[in-house]
């Protein structure tokens, strides 16, 4: 096996055999011609049809890469309408006598050595623009066929740069992926890669020619090509390759859509994740928004106590990319089983019932101030949600928010802007929470219910200890009653209810929560498409399916 | 004839999308539009490869003459698009 690493312009996987793909070489006619007519004629069919190619991949990429990426191929077309260029070459054929793909040659070679002198980088590089649309032409007037070179079966391209004008002729049905050994991730290449939704490989320096129709797997993923792959290494990578395109067909099949039963209700599909990282993942899989972001992530990835700055910068980045989606960030939730050094907490007997999250925060005041001013700086630049976590009193989310307040009227006085939109919230993780709903609806925007903790705690099983696993009911009638509980005490106080724990993702569950009134359920991003296929498939005008889970005690 | 100057804000200047765009512009009017750069090298603003040619990038004053029964229009039409794009 050989392995050769470049640049990864798509996160996927191709798998195929390799063929090298050399640029044609154009063999033209110095030859004059007697009568230029005919010759004007071939240009002008030649222009026409090399620019219906330049609308064609205009489109094309604008449907899957954007205006933005897409506008190069604009440019190629409107180059062909340009007079000044046209002139030249039709001169050289009617002054000249010479023929219309020599004409061609020299014209746009021309042009090309004017943008090649100009002292901008941004302009020379339009040199390759002009050469690559006259080549188009060249090969148009020549019958030259780009396609014969690829073979005929699919695999994948190795070249050592690929213009546009030759890869829009490729045949796509025989195009697994491209391997460059030049290109920037925004040429040309990348450009078309990506909007042709096909792994491909730049600036691979290990390019070789022996590999010309060798068995290989491009993987994006870790910006890399296997040569001759040894089988494990294959049936990895194809089983991930399956999984890619599984995802992808319910994503063509899903984006955009509602969350929406049959009979017409609407719901809330958001994604959890646990850093900045995870936030193409959320894109990816269409997430309406995050409401579950984990924030120890700042914690646990420093040696010290992060600053407010580290933290604004981090949750800046996350609401700022993601908006106008909402963003729930839950404060620090450290303790238990997450523990740091820097914190110097005492070792307890009993982790999961003692001193961590908000308990720590409302201890340490000054560490959980530098958190919220962080949060209310950042919420300028997207739409924040806060959400308090082990939340079991009135007592303490009124803590909480005043603490907020207080940092909120500090930044205020400091001139700094913070959002007056941001949705505060309450994680429901504890059966005291559950019990006191009512009163806790009243304090606050939405819940969360964190069904990991609330089952552990209903339970009173240790989720990390397998010994108990005869004896836990993930689907018990207590946690699916206090979760019914949570949703409705919060609808009556005008507050919002989620899910956030693993259950929210459990698809046996969902017609049980959307019959509970569940207003948002929020998952891991790869489970987003799934669960908006099963809530499309449920209707709740029918009677209860046999999928819906009774919160009557269990025999 | 009109004539007047503007400063190019765009970060990149008149790079291939804008210069594209501002020749459909200019070739909607019938008024003969040129370019001047701050070097005094002139284009036609109908044509899109010497317009890239003047190599304008930001900051950049530009002079746009305006020469036609209906330049005033036409001037107005010009300033219009490049404050809006450039």
């Amino acid at each position: 096996m050989q392995v050769a690493t470049g640049i990864s312009i798509l996160n996927g996987i191709a798998i195929g055999k390799i063929r090298i793909f050399k640029a044609p070489e154009y063999k033209i006619s110095e030859e004059l011609v007697d009568d230029p007519i005919p010759e004007l004629n071939r240009f002008e069919k030649a222009r026409l049809k090399v620019q219906e190619q330049q609308h064609v991949l205009y489109e094309k990429a604008v449907a899957s890469a954007g205006e933005d990426s897409a506008a190069i191929f604009e440019f190629h077309a409107d180059m062909l309408d340009d007079d000044d260029l046209l002139d030249a070459v039709k001169s050289i054929i009617v002054d000249q006598k010479h023929t219309a793909e020599y004409a061609a040659r020299q014209g746009f070679g021309n042009m090309a050595q004017m943008f090649k002198e100009m002292d901008d980088p941004y302009f020379q590089a339009r040199s390759a623009d002009v050469i690559d649309v006259g080549n188009a032409v060249v090969e148009c007037l020549l019958g030259i066929d780009t396609t014969s070179l690829q073979g005929t079966e699919p695999s994948i391209l190795v070249a050592e740069d690929l213009a546009p004008s030759q890869t829009v002729k490729l045949d796509k049905s025989l195009l697994l992926g491209i391997i460059t050994r030049e290109g920037s991730s925004n040429s040309h290449t990348a450009i078309l890669a990506r909007s042709m939704n096909l792994p491909a490989l730049i600036q691979c320096k290990g390019i070789e020619d022996n590999w010309d129709g060798k068995l290989a797997i491009l993987d994006g993923y870790n910006s890399c090509v296997y040569v001759e792959p040894t089988p494990d290494l294959l049936a990895s990578l194809t089983a991930k390759q399956q999984e890619d395109r599984r995802a992808e067909a319910l994503l063509q099949e899903l984006k955009g859509k509602k969350n929406t039963t049959i009979d017409g209700k609407t719901i809330k599909v958001y994604a959890n994740i646990g850093g900045p990282s995870d936030v193409g993942a959320v894109q990816a899989n269409d997430a309406e928004g995050v409401g579950l972001f984990r924030s120890e992530f700042v914690y646990l990835n420093s040696r010290e106590d992060p600053t407010e700055e580290e933290q604004f910068q981090a949750y800046k980045r996350v609401l700022e990319t993601l908006a106008p989606k909402q963003v729930i960030i839950r404060t620090c939730d450290i303790g238990a089983d997450k523990t740091i050094d820097y914190m110097h907490l005492d070792k307890e007997a009993n982790p999961a019932l003692g001193f961590r999250a908000v308990r720590i925060c409302l201890s340490r005041k000054d560490f959980f101030k530098r958190q919220l001013r962080a949060l209310l700086r950042a919420s300028a630049y997207g739409n924040l949600g806060i959400m308090f976590p082990m939340i079991i009193s009135l007592r303490e989310v009124r803590e909480c928010k005043e603490i907020l307040a207080e940092c909120r009227r500090e930044l205020a006085n400091e001139g700094v802007k913070v959002s007056d939109s941001i949705q505060v919230g309450i994680m429901v993780e504890t059966p005291a929470a559950a019990l006191c709903a009512d009163e806790l609806a009243q304090e606050v925007d939405f819940f969360s219910l964190g069904t990991n903790d609330l089952t552990q705690y209903t339970l009173a099983i240790d989720r990390q200890n397998a010994r108990l696993e005869p004896f836990l009911d993930t689907h018990h009638p207590a946690v699916l009653r206090e979760i019914q509980m949570t949703i409705e005490a919060g609808h009556r106080h005008g507050c919002w209810v989620g899910i956030c724990g693993e259950l929210g993702a459990d698809p046996t569950l969902t017609e049980t929560f959307l019959r509970m009134g569940v207003d948002e359920l929020s998952v891991n991003a790869k489970s987003v498409l799934p669960l908006r296929k099963k809530i499309r498939s449920i209707d709740l005008s029918k009677p209860a399916s046999a999928d819906t889970q009774s919160t009557a005690p269990k025999a | 004839m009109k004539e007047f100057e503007y400063t190019i804000t765009d970060p990149v200047g008149i790079h291939a999308r804008p210069a594209g765009l501002l020749v459909k512009e200019v070739k909607a009017h019938a008024d003969k539009v040129t370019i001047t750069n701050a070097d005094g090298k002139s284009a036609d603003a109908k044509k899109l490869l010497a317009l890239m040619g003047l190599g304008i990038r930001k900051g950049d004053t530009i002079k746009v003459t305006v020469e036609g029964d209906t330049e005033d229009g036409t001037a107005d039409a010009v300033l219009k698009f490049l404050q809006e794009n450039l």
